[in-house]
């Protein structure tokens, strides 16, 4: 089977995020950057899928030099292959221009992939657009927040968490899944595996290589404004007997709070 | 200068962190109250790539640099110094004086098993003969062909467990032609009779890491055993505390860099007089003098390691990141469990832990007086 799993370069969940006002982004200074987790959950289910039933685990990245870090990491965990689509936009937070991209790296230099798995979002932009935009562009069936994920021939059976339930949906290969937590634990690089890493090549596709131009991507989307998460309010206590401090409690969540 | 870690060594650096908050994490406290040497864990380790990092890749090892081992050994002692010793002592210790002295016999033979399975100690100290290793009293006779060893050595990691294979003795072989005592080295495996080994308890420090007395009681060992030449031993005992020496001052570095954490984070979350005690000057200061010095310390310690990597001499600056690290270990600890107050005190809160299992970088592989004496050795006072 060819598994293609597709990778994104974020900040890390722990780091404190400052913005810069004037143009728009986070401040990259001083952070530590490291692979979307939701992708470390593609990435593990590959190698699972890989060595049960065979086949070949190639990492797709799309961004600057500076991704070779997180395409060497899947190296290290087991992917047989990694390829680096370069594009020095940096984060534009357009879904669209990256799903062009990797739709058009996958019909032109990936041949005949099975199944084409990604984070079901990255942290950071989180917009959990990009994996059906590229199904829509391949004409691939797609499921997406996969829990659980079974593959059998040239079927696929994935179970996809919805509000309050799971939801079990067949689909046919080539297709594209995207992980949600939960789909499995990633297992660690292995000191080994950093070493045999570092012997391999990662190959880089420009625009030009894909047969593509600025235009073709032209931005779909632009960052307007970005603002921090406002500070949160303080919460409040309410203090006095029990039967008297739920009879404010209450009357809390229904008038002011508007809960119940 | 170049600060940057390679690719791979991020990548290592972030996954031993990984490792090390979900397999040991957990458990360190239990494994610390109950005084227990963990062999899942250790094994987990053996099948991270833990053991041998520096030993090349044709016989089994990872062939990765000086300061990726030390990444290691920092990540891991940030969590847990204990996990942080044993392999701290499997590698320096343990698969090191094996590589670098052992014959391609002894090679083939060891360092396999040694590198996924088994470990193996490092016999240097003995009850007399501690800082003063030129006192080693335990001795190696020639009998009908063979060595017969008698003695015993104490305070030695890695050597009691149920997976140990044996350890490095270091014995007197009798006199060099200058007349100075003459040391050699035998790779002694555990099953050999009149050979026991005995994990020793009630440790204040490093609790659940093996620490172990050994007895040898006319054990004989044949001229295959001996670690390189007769006569070599105390050079090479010497040669492998100058590397392990970096390892400890990378457990003062992870140790303090932990116990900081831990502080930097209480220090926010407690309220006192109305307000986090990390707002009070007195108290930020204490955390800005604990993050100055943890840095500096890392610093000096890459620094070592960058002069080994690169081929320099490095035993002086080997001594001072473990004297550096060790006594900044001290402090952020002691500061540590300053701003936590009672609870500090108290097992159940990190901080104890780290207080403890810092007075043994002190003492362990060459005293802070040790270090201090090959220091100005080196400046040539």
């Amino acid at each position: 089977m060819n598994i293609l799993v597709f990778v994104k370069r974020v900040p890390d969940t722990e780091s404190k995020i400052r913005i810069d006002q004037q143009s728009n982004s986070i401040i990259k200074e001083g952070l530590n950057f490291i692979i979307s987790p939701y992708d470390e959950y593609a990435m593990e289910e590959a190698l699972r899928l890989k060595e049960a039933q065979g086949g070949k685990v190639t990492a797709v990245s799309v961004g600057t030099k500076e991704n070779q870090v997180i395409l060497k990491k899947c190296l290290a965990m087991g992917a047989d292959e990694a390829t680096l689509i370069k594009d020095d936009a940096g984060e534009t937070y357009d879904s669209l221009r990256v799903a062009k991209l990797l739709a058009q790296a996958v019909k032109q230099k990936f041949t005949e992939p099975h199944l084409l798995l990604f984070g079901k979002q990255s942290v950071g932009a989180d917009n959990a657009q990009v994996p059906s935009m590229v199904a829509e562009l391949l004409g691939m069936p797609q499921a997406n927040v996969v829990t659980k994920l079974e593959i059998e021939g040239n079927k696929g059976t994935a179970y996809r968490e919805i509000e309050g339930a799971s939801e079990k949906v067949s689909f046919s290969l080539p297709a594209v899944v995207s992980a949600q937590k939960g789909l499995n634990e990633p297992r660690y690089e292995t000191l080994k595996g950093i070493m045999m890493a570092k012997r391999k090549q990662i190959p880089e596709l420009s625009l030009q290589d894909l047969g593509m131009k600025e235009e073709d991507l032209s931005p779909q989307l632009e960052v307007v404004r970005m603002d921090a998460p406002p500070p949160r309010k303080a919460g409040k206590v309410v203090e006095d007997e029990p039967p008297q401090a739920a009879k404010k409690l209450v009357e809390f969540l229904c008038q002011e709070a508007k809960i119940i | 200068m170049d600060f940057s870690f390679s690719d791979e060594q991020q990548i290592l650096k972030q996954t031993v962190r990984e490792f090390a908050e979900k397999e040991i994490l957990p458990v360190r406290q239990e494994l610390d109250e109950k005084e227990e040497f963990s062999y899942e864990i250790t094994q987990k380790m053996f099948d991270m790539g833990f053991f041998g990092i520096v030993i090349p890749e044709e016989y089994g090892g990872m062939g990765m640099d000086y300061l990726s081992y030390i990444l290691v050994v920092e990540e891991l002692a940030r969590v847990d110094g204990c996990q942080a010793a044993t392999i701290a002592a499997g590698n320096s210790l343990g698969t090191a004086p094996v590589y670098y002295y052992g014959n391609e016999k002894q090679r083939k033979e060891f360092l396999p098993q040694l590198l996924s399975s088994k470990l193996w100690g490092f016999g240097l100290t003995e009850p007399n003969a501690g800082s003063d290793a030129g006192g080693t009293q335990t001795t190696a006779t020639q009998k009908d062909g063979k060595w017969v060893l008698n003695g015993s050595k104490i305070f030695i990691t890695n050597a009691s467990t149920n997976i140990t294979l044996g350890s490095t003795i270091q014995t007197l072989t009798g006199k060099r032609k200058d007349g100075k005592k003459e040391y050699t080295c035998f790779l002694v495996k555990q099953d050999r009779p009149g050979y026991k080994a005995v994990p020793m308890h009630k440790k204040m420090t490093w609790r659940s890491s093996n620490t172990s007395e050994i007895y040898l009681d006319d054990v004989e060992v044949s001229d295959e055993d001996m670690l390189g030449k007769r006569g070599e031993g105390f050079h090479q005992m010497l040669e492998s505390l100058d590397n392990g020496r970096l390892a400890i001052a990378a457990m003062g570095v992870g140790g303090a860099q932990g116990a900081f954490e831990a502080a930097f984070k209480y220090s926010q979350e407690r309220n006192q007089f109305g307000r986090p005690i990390s707002k009070f000057q007195v108290n930020s200061f204490k955390l800005a003098d604990m993050a100055t010095e943890i840095e500096a310390a890392r610093n000096l310690l890459y620094k070592a390691c960058w002069l080994r990597d690169n081929g320099k001499p490095f035993s002086k600056e080997a001594a001072m990141s473990k004297l550096y690290a060790s006594e900044v270990m001290k402090k952020v600890t002691h500061e540590a469990v300053q701003l936590y107050g009672g609870y500090g005190l108290m097992e159940e809160y990190p901080v104890a832990k780290f207080y403890r299992d810092q007075r043994l970088l002190e003492i362990g592989e060459g005293t802070s007086e040790i270090q201090r004496m090959v220091i100005q050795r080196k400046l040539e006072l």
